[in-house]
């Protein structure tokens, strides 16, 4: 394979799935994601893989929980609407335990929206989604070459913590062309003995359900659940800090506004202002350590977001609330200029 | 010798239905065709969201749990994963023609190499006796409690019927269990649909006319009864699809 | 001979058995209750039974067994 490969952000996530083992894929038209599912309807068939385009969302949703069970990698896209939809299946899949991997490519909201980039499904990729206690791991790309690594990442630990994971894009990311090397290490899918594959008659019969109406085993399970969730939070919480050691002014911010706000933070400094980014890589869990560390020292923390303010309200949790927090943000599908970013640094420098 | 006793493919366990419910019958019939066919090593079955929610408890093959209305699209999931493997989903009449009718005529129109087994007894009955898409003209229910004015809330959908419209399936036949005849008849059907799974024919469902003693207010009996007097001239028994053989019911 | 096996614990006393029986071998116990707290299926008449199984092939808990 040559050193880099000039790809599309959305076709850097198919080629990366299919690298790290994925075979099936389920999907359904919707903008700005379209091309992973046009991608792997080209791939899929060459490799013996499945693509299926479902009739929708929430088809292709349970499509993924019949692989899942059957103990394969398999994967779905969609955008913010289409994720709406799974939200059901998204829950069924982490009451099951199931590993699978759903890459929302959000679009404006609410409602049908715009097709132009977004960051406004942080509450519901972070806090959930569908119904009842449950996370997925949560990746946020920033760059095309992290849309295939987290793309393989995302695999690695839902297989590894029997949980959904998702990558949360953007349009920007999604769309954006840049070098890409996919020249990395996979290591090879964990054994499922859990996986209903059949009997053979070898064994008793394995069940993949969620329903228990026995209150006290189903609080057991949660608690379970979330004890397994207590080891992700300890071994994958994954961010960037930039410029953070001196910084007085910390920018909070993932995915495109991340790019962008590392602009102004280079900017910011050029003018003598000291300025840094920490930049969450796993959304779930949340890096709560970088801003309780740096709660020591800024005067005050930026999120950059494209949405009404969500992302901010975890920057406030971590940093227990001991410092200002002021939002800098576009919705609708306007992404933060560098200059609104500088701006908004400048304003806090005073 | 044996004449009858209770299939290996069925768990010895008890069954949590109502007396005289028929769910039982047909678990037997699917167990038995399992059984003789030698197939339960290599059988997943897929449980609905209805009154046998928990039929992953009772057969003996690996089960999988689905959300409302989505067990096709969960079996096309689990028979594209391993096509070696056979497939069947087991579901109620809100499951297969409410809310999971786009799965159901998506998976029959791709002809997905799965067996469908569909119980048919009008009604809701976990949920405690309310309109199901198959309820009939002046039924009673919770949510009909003056009848099904078809007005307010339209008429029954004939699911072989309609399906037996599209390309795609293989196999759809509507039978019943009320009687020994019936039950043998049904049996034969279900055999069928599995074995054109196996032989690669694609998507086979078998819509069994069923009774709901509790929520129709009747007993056993009389449940048995009103299958054969009011269900069978709205729901006609016979094959609707065979395409290897050219059939169709007219 | 033919010979019946029950469950009788599983037994529901539903009655489709006794129903469908040709030689109406069958009854529910009236003077039974089991752990159910239904009366129970039982072979009133054991010598009829031709072993034909048509109870068992209609009981939907497969409570009876029938051997020839």
């Amino acid at each position: 394979m040559a050193d880099k490969v000039l790809m599309k952000g959305n076709e850097a996530i198919a080629e990366a799935a299919i690298k790290a083992g994925c075979r099936h894929y389920f999907g359904y038209p919707i903008t700005p994601q379209t091309e992973v599912a046009a991608y792997m309807a080209k791939r899929m068939p060459k490799i013996g893989g499945t693509f299926l385009q479902a009739e929708s969302e929430i088809a292709a949703i349970n499509m993924v929980y019949g692989v899942a069970s059957a103990g394969l990698r398999v994967m779905t896209s969609s955008s913010s609407p289409g994720i709406s939809l799974k939200g059901e299946g998204i829950s069924y899949l982490a009451g099951a335990d199931l590993p699978a991997l759903v890459v929302n490519v959000q679009r404006g909201g609410p409602g049908l929206g715009g097709i132009q980039p977004s960051q406004s499904d942080y509450f519901q990729s972070t806090r959930g989604g569908g119904h009842g206690d449950y996370h997925m791991i949560v990746l946020a790309p920033s760059s095309v070459q992290e849309m295939a690594e987290l793309t393989v990442k995302a695999f690695e630990l839902a297989d590894k913590y029997r949980m959904t994971s998702m990558v949360l894009a953007d349009g920007t990311m999604g769309q954006m062309m840049e070098p890409v090397d996919l020249n990395f290490e996979v290591a090879p899918a964990p054994e499922k003995p859990w996986a209903t594959t059949g009997t053979e008659m070898k064994r008793k019969h394995n069940i993949v359900n969620s329903l228990s109406l026995v209150p006290e085993e189903l609080e057991k399970l949660n608690i379970e659940r979330f004890q397994r969730y207590e080891l992700v939070k300890q071994n994958e919480t994954m961010y960037e800090e930039y410029m953070m050691d001196d910084a007085e002014i910390a920018i909070a911010a993932f995915g495109i506004a991340a790019r962008v706000s590392k602009n102004a933070v280079n900017e910011a400094r050029k003018m003598g202002i000291k300025a840094g980014l920490i930049r969450p890589i796993t959304l779930w869990p949340f890096p709560d350590a970088p801003f309780k560390k740096a709660a020591t020292h800024v005067k005050q923390f930026i999120s950059v977001e494209l949405n009404m303010g969500q992302m901010i309200e975890d920057v406030r949790l971590a940093s227990e609330c001991k410092v200002p927090v002021t939002l800098c943000n576009r919705v609708g599908g306007m992404i933060p200029s560098p200059e609104q970013v500088l701006d908004a640094i400048v304003k806090a420098s005073k | 010798m044996i004449v009858y006793d209770k299939p290996h493919a069925l768990l010895d366990v008890p069954l949590h239905y109502c007396p005289g419910c028929l769910h039982g019958i047909v678990h037997k019939l699917v167990a038995e065709v399992i059984d003789e066919l030698g197939i339960e090593g290599k059988t997943i079955g897929i449980a609905p969201v209805g009154c046998s929610v928990m039929a992953y408890d009772y057969f003996a093959c690996d089960m999988i749990e689905a959300a409302h209305g989505r067990a096709p699209a969960v079996a096309t999931g689990v028979k594209r994963a391993d096509p070696s493997k056979v497939v069947f989903t087991y579901q109620g009449d809100g499951d297969l023609a409410s809310i999971g009718m786009a799965e159901t005529v998506h998976a029959a129109a791709r002809n997905e190499n799965i067996t469908v087994i569909f119980i048919n007894n009008a009604i809701y009955g976990m949920t405690g006796g309310q309109m199901a898409p198959t309820s009939l003209v002046g039924q009673v229910t919770q949510t009909s409690p003056y009848g099904r004015d078809p007005k307010l809330c339209g008429y029954p959908i004939r699911v072989c019927e309609l399906l037996s419209e599209l390309e795609g399936p293989e196999y759809l036949e509507r039978v019943t269990v009320n009687s020994i005849p019936h039950i043998r008849a049904a049996k034969k059907a279900i055999k069928k649909a599995f074995m054109n799974q196996i032989e690669g024919k694609g998507f086979s469902l078998i819509e069994v006319v069923s009774s709901c003693p509790t929520n129709w207010g009747m007993t056993p009996q009389n449940a048995l009864k009103w299958i054969e007097e009011k269900m069978l001239p709205y729901y006609p028994l016979g094959v609707y699809k065979d395409r290897s053989n050219g059939e169709v019911k007219k | 001979m033919a010979k019946l096996t029950f469950r009788t614990d599983n037994c529901k006393g539903c009655g489709l058995c006794v129903d469908v029986c040709p030689k109406k071998v069958l009854q529910l116990a009236p003077d039974k209750i089991n752990k159910r707290g239904h009366h129970p299926v039982e072979a009133a008449r054991p010598d009829d039974c031709v072993g034909c199984g048509s109870c068992a092939i209609m009981c939907p808990d497969f409570i009876i067994k029938v051997e020839r």
